[in-house]
């Protein structure tokens, strides 16, 4: 029953917070967004004075001429800095909905394959079906998400117990595993696309356009949509599938529609980055301690907080390789790999 | 006289048994020869048996010497060795931790040893002997790293493989990164760290994976019934009689530095180590000690692996990939059977 909250919740009541504090800490964390964001325009692995910043910008706005190398490098980081907030967004709300459908403190759409299921299907789309178009690919990547997200919850689930935290998590790993040397074989093969085997196993929002972005948009917004909608619902989840029946919900209903909306964010963005990974875990756990259990705060604080994470992770990974630069997938699981490994350590292991 | 009808049944039982274990044991050494000769034989282009044994002999044999001498054999060789490592290393963990889920491949052991190989080779440029040592130490790091982490009242298997994921997640994180930095790497090269490979083998590599496989496989060897007694649990391997943390000291030891010199030298190529012990398993049906099993099958499994990846696929795959395709169906088999077994490893 209490899988689903961690146990340090679990032994104290979490206080009802007051919607004062939560309020606080929201226009903290849109406050330190926007700070990311500029952090994100102004820093990187090339050193550009403010004026060709601003003229940048500037140009973004009004159309105007890019004067000089500085100037079309920020020029860059712009659409970049808008996938990674997106892309943030997507996989912390995105991990908290997974968190809560499954009432599994360890879900995560990287270490339950998802990610990975959406990267093999894009692979095979291109090397076998010769599927070009930014929609074609967006379309499997979120056919590959769905598929392995309920691949490996029925894996995880089989046997005495159902999906407890660790089968589950179990399960998605070594199908994270399978699927990653799947896609090496698919990929290899074709040269022409075999230069980005790295960009298979390890996401980035290096590569951004505007064009890009707005071909993944409207996947996103009816992720963000369905996802934010169903922070009442996954509440009701959190009580256990009988109460939530006998408050009248239809669990089954609640869980797949709550799952497709974290389908539709986790394939969208694999489609465009890559797998990233831990960050969906992170995340709600963070959100969590700020905000406490309930939905309706947990999941919009989790979309910012992933955004927040995911910026400052990418001007890390831009910032300590100078002057090359460190896919963001890389820090994220420098970042997120020592939380999973906390949280697995802090589980009361029954199955053995 | 009453007992002996049963002592005769017995004692004709084990003989058949042990028949049965060195016939198996034998048709599968046979069978690993067989392999052998066949890639020495059949490349791109058939070299006739005559020729490849005069090349054997050290005889200089005009074509002959180039393609089985310098291609054919060193990577067959290679093969056999890193196979071997990789069969017998991944086999002691499954049986000291009593679970088949427990491969030095799948609880980062592996992934440790490829990340300090990249690291030797590409950010101190060093070379040979060096880069296996550096790799094996690096191996017993992160060995000891995960017992350490997942260690809270004793270590639940569970938790410990799952702890193996987290820290190899970070690994192979910080390999793509080097690899990353490297820019006169090629695809070949880097597939070599990311899934393992045998291209462009040379004997001299051969020698320090040589000296692993007799130093730590013998130590193996010689712990090899304290091993299996320690798959009855650890209180009735103590009651009977075996040093129980001695052993899996020695185990451990022996079995990292057998899967990361190959791994120095190879590449962490995928479940071998995680496949071998449970086809021997399957094959020995419960009779005697995996290991030399396991060890021989490990062999067949790279040079197979690397023949088809080569030569019967439509296009090239390094040795890595082939197996990995054939190992993740059979993962994700055995999470769904031990899951419905719900007590079991």
């Amino acid at each position: 029953m209490t899988a689903g909250r961690t146990e340090a919740s679990a032994r104290a009541p979490v206080p009802e917070r007051s919607r004062r504090a939560r309020g606080l800490s929201l226009a903290a964390l849109v406050a330190i967004l926007a700070a990311l964001c500029a952090l994100s325009v102004a820093i990187g692995t090339r050193a550009i004075p403010w004026a060709d910043i601003v003229a940048a910008l500037e140009n973004q706005v009004l159309g105007g001429q890019v004067d000089n190398i500085g100037q079309a490098a920020v020029a860059v980081r712009i659409p970049r800095t808008l996938l990674a907030l997106l892309a943030g967004a997507a996989l912390g709300l995105a991990g908290a909905i997974m968190q809560g459908v499954t009432r599994n403190p360890l879900a995560d759409p990287g270490i339950l394959g998802v990610n990975m299921g959406a990267s093999l299907a894009v692979a095979v789309g291109i090397a076998w079906f010769d599927i070009s178009s930014a929609h074609a690919y967006i379309v499997a990547a979120i056919l590959g998400a769905g598929v392995s997200a309920v691949f490996v919850y029925v894996i995880g689930s089989l046997g005495r117990g159902g999906a407890t935290p660790l089968k589950l998590a179990l399960a998605g790993a070594a199908t994270s595993v399978a699927f990653s040397s799947l896609v090496i074989a698919v990929v290899l093969p074709r040269a022409d696309i075999a230069g980005g085997v790295r960009s298979w196993q390890i996401g980035g929002v290096g590569g951004a356009t505007f064009d890009r972005i707005f071909h993944v948009l409207p996947f996103l917004a009816a992720g963000f949509a369905i996802g934010l909608l169903s922070a009442r619902r996954l509440n009701s989840l959190a009580l256990g599938d009988e109460l939530a029946a006998g408050l009248g919900e239809r669990v089954a209903m609640a869980r797949a529609v709550a799952a497709l909306g974290a389908v539709l964010l986790c394939g969208a963005t694999t489609a465009i980055c890559g797998p990233i990974g831990f960050l969906g875990l992170v995340v709600p756990h963070l959100g969590r301690l700020l905000v406490g259990v309930d939905h309706r705060w947990l999941l919009p604080f989790s979309a910012l907080g992933g955004a927040c994470l995911l910026l400052a992770a990418d001007i890390v990974g831009r910032i300590i390789a100078r002057p090359a630069e460190l896919d963001v997938g890389i820090v994220t699981a420098f970042v997120g790999a020592p939380v999973f490994i906390w949280m697995v350590r802090r589980q009361r292991v029954h199955e053995l | 006289m009453l007992l002996s009808p049963t002592l005769d049944s017995i004692i004709d039982n084990r003989r058949r048994r042990a028949r049965r274990r060195s016939l198996v044991i034998g048709v599968l050494a046979v069978l690993l020869v067989a392999m052998f000769a066949l890639t020495l034989l059949l490349g791109q282009s058939f070299t006739p048996p005559e020729d490849v044994i005069r090349v054997l002999l050290g005889e200089q044999v005009a074509g002959a010497s180039f393609t089985v001498g310098q291609l054919r054999l060193p990577r067959a060789v290679l093969s056999i060795l890193a196979g071997l490592s990789f069969g017998l290393g991944g086999v002691a963990f499954q049986i000291m931790l009593r679970n088949p889920l427990a491969s030095p491949d799948i609880i980062g052991i592996s992934s440790g040893a490829s990340a300090a190989a990249v690291f030797a080779i590409v950010v101190l440029s060093l070379k040979g002997p060096l880069v296996s040592v550096i790799a094996v130490a690096a191996g017993l790091g992160v060995a000891l790293l995960v017992y350490a982490l997942s260690f809270r009242n004793g270590v639940a298997g569970m938790r410990l493989i799952l702890v193996g994921i987290g820290v190899s997640a970070m690994l192979d994180s910080f390999i793509a990164y080097v690899l990353s930095r490297a820019p006169a790497w090629t695809l070949q090269e880097a597939m070599r760290w990311l899934t393992g490979s045998v291209n462009g083998a040379q004997l001299s590599d051969a020698l320090p994976l040589v000296l692993a496989v007799v130093a730590f496989g013998g130590l193996l060897a010689s712990r090899a019934r304290d091993l299996d007694a320690l798959k009855l649990g650890d209180d009735t391997a103590a009651a009977l009689g075996v040093g129980v943390v001695r052993t899996r000291v020695m185990v451990i030891v022996a079995a990292v530095g057998m899967i990361a010199s190959a791994t120095a030298v190879a590449g962490p190529i995928a479940f071998v180590a995680f496949l071998s012990g449970p086809i021997a398993a399957r094959i020995m049906e419960n009779n005697g000690s995996l290991l030399i099993p396991s060890a021989l099958i490990g062999a067949m499994l790279v040079l197979a692996g690397d023949y088809c990846g080569q030569f019967l696929l439509p296009s090239r795959y390094p040795v890595g990939v082939v197996t990995g395709a054939l190992g993740a169906p059979y993962l994700i088999f055995l999470i769904v059977r031990a899951n419905r077994t719900a007590n079991s490893p």
